[in-house]
């Protein structure tokens, strides 16, 4: 059980998809216009992530090394496109707000990269809870932005008018939107500005002397960096080298 | 002091120029005065209000930055001012001043201190303010009021097809941003910088005839009505408008524009046809600073083509 709540705090905290591995971008810059827009693909990445973890744990031992990512893919797919239905079937106005980025899914690269580094080399258990860990850290960090966004760019949050929005035509004052920030632009202003804050936090940690969050594999220093040699999930190495 | 410059022992090379960053953005700044001069009394009190506020939350930004971040404060170099101002002159002067002053903060704190500070800077600063504003806020940037009546700019009216009184657009007694009405008095400020070495014509000389060039010929296409190179339709399109502005003192900024002198030609066509397709093709009526914006980011490929070979080095490839 141990190992399930590694992976739970690994996926949220240490290794979170959005901040810290930068990985998924592609979402994560696209449907944050809103909170709930964030939250809902964040959710429906967590439902194909642990999923499709779970199929692929099972399979471990049955596909092979060749055949191994054509038979991920479609693995993944199958269960995109049942979210895909179900999105559609239940909350319609969900689904025309993400629109292709639900099919999308199927290519990104965090649930790739779960399967291919982790849940086709562990057990169920554990690849369920890691599928599930990284696809909370998804769905909090695209909250979060979705929230900052929406806020800033048309003073609501989870679509409630949290602030009284100023009207120039009849002359009533109040907050005016920063339009900008639910545009395309806000989107890197505010996942900057996140990522930006967090490691603040972290190094404000470290210097406390307690321990956080091991730097990824290349030491964080991008200047130098020659180019990870495909090691960018450092726990997943140490751990074959102790076996 | 005269004894300590007449033997200096130090490797080469040895500095002689007295001009510094602080010395050639000081004369920016004077050559941007009779700008600011008319647009404040074109505009009256709001124009006031809101050059100080944009120069003052510029200059305020840069010192709060580098104080916090530990570095070396640089506000007496006078960059921070003339980004300030040059917002400034971009704003409508029917905006409220807190819109400027959220503009200088974007300008200075994530255009051009997040990158490095002055000379690092991939975009104008200035500029880029202004399309953050522009997408933000687009119906305050864009509404113009004139003698207390909201009316179209000129280049509204010209893309609307419309006669516009181009006697009007020299002086700058028409609706605009602050400091982009009155082509004499940017003409005057350029010219002073053109004196005193700041500036030279290769940049705002082939942006502006490449522009003539195009709006000459492709103006007829988009308006029929319009003959090739109609001497009346080129001035409203010269004078209108944010392009003399834009022209003389925001293409030429040192830090976003080439350093090679072909690089600065290159540079300046780019810029006069990006001008030129927005305003005639584009969805909205001004196009210079997106232009101008673009233009920036080509920046390092054009000074990558451009740099020239040293000698001795040309035959092989």
């Amino acid at each position: 059980m141990n190992t399930c709540l590694e992976r739970l705090y690994n996926g949220i905290v240490k290794e979170n998809p959005t901040f810290v591995l930068m990985l998924g971008m592609c979402p994560t810059l696209a449907v944050t216009t809103s909170a709930i827009n964030g939250l809902g693909m964040g959710l429906s990445t967590t439902a194909v992530l642990v999923l499709s973890n779970m199929l692929i744990s099972m399979l471990r031992k049955i596909i092979p090394d060749s055949l191994r990512i054509p038979a991920f893919i479609v693995i993944v797919a199958s269960f995109v496109t049942i979210v895909d239905f179900l999105l559609e079937g239940f909350i319609p106005s969900l689904y025309a707000a993400l629109g292709l980025y639900i099919p999308l899914i199927v290519v990104n690269c965090i649930i790739l990269g779960r399967a291919e580094s982790y849940a086709s080399k562990n057990p169920v258990l554990p690849s369920v809870f890691d599928g599930l860990g990284m696809g909370l850290g998804f769905t909090i960090g695209l909250t979060s932005i979705g929230m900052l966004r929406e806020l800033i760019g048309s003073g609501k949050l989870f679509d409630h008018q949290l602030i009284p929005v100023a009207d120039m035509a009849s002359g009533q004052s109040g907050y005016v939107p920063v339009t900008i920030f639910i545009l395309a632009p806000g989107a890197f202003l505010v996942l900057a500005g996140l990522v930006a804050l967090q490691n603040r936090v972290k190094r404000m940690a470290a210097r406390k002397g307690k321990k956080t969050a091991e730097p990824v594999s290349c030491g964080e220093n991008c200047a130098s960096c020659a180019g990870c040699s495909g090691s960018i999930f450092p726990v997943e190495n140490k751990e074959k080298e102790e076996k | 002091m005269l004894s300590e410059n007449k033997l200096k022992m130090s490797s080469s090379p040895h500095i002689r120029e007295k001009i510094t960053s602080g010395n050639i953005m000081l004369m920016v700044v004077i050559a941007l005065l009779p700008a600011s001069g008319f647009g404040i009394y074109n505009f009256g009190l709001p124009a006031l209000i809101m050059l100080i506020s944009t120069t003052l939350s510029a200059v305020l930004t840069e010192y709060i930055y580098e104080k916090l971040m530990h570095k070396k404060i640089t506000i007496n170099d006078f960059s921070a001012v003339v980004t300030g101002l040059l917002i400034g002159l971009n704003m409508p002067p029917t905006a409220p001043w807190w819109m400027g002053a959220l503009g200088s903060v974007f300008g200075i704190l994530v255009v051009k201190q997040l990158f490095g500070g002055l000379g690092q800077n991939f975009m104008n600063p200035a500029l880029a303010a202004r399309c953050f504003l522009l997408i933000s806020f687009t119906g305050q940037m864009t509404s113009f009021v004139y003698d207390g009546m909201t009316g179209p700019t000129p280049l509204a009216m010209l893309k609307n097809g419309e006669v516009v009184d181009s006697m009007k657009m020299l002086i700058g007694t028409i609706p605009g941003t602050i400091g982009e009405t009155s082509v004499v008095a940017i003409i005057i400020g350029a010219v002073f910088l053109i004196l005193m070495g700041v500036i030279d014509l290769r940049i705002p000389g082939t942006y502006i005839a490449t522009f003539i060039i195009f709006i000459g010929i492709f103006g007829h296409f988009q308006n029929p009505d319009v003959g090739f190179f109609d001497p009346q339709y080129i001035t409203a399109h010269l004078c209108g408008g944010g392009l003399m502005l834009g022209a003389w003192f925001m293409a030429t900024d040192y830090v976003t524009s080439p350093i090679t002198k072909k690089g600065q030609l290159v540079y300046g066509v780019l810029l006069g046809i990006l001008t030129g397709l927005f305003r005639l093709f584009g969805g909205s009526a001004e196009g210079v600073s997106y232009a101008i914006i673009i233009g920036n980011l080509f920046v390092p490929l054009i000074e990558r083509v451009t740099l020239p070979k040293p000698f001795g080095k040309g035959g092989e490839k």
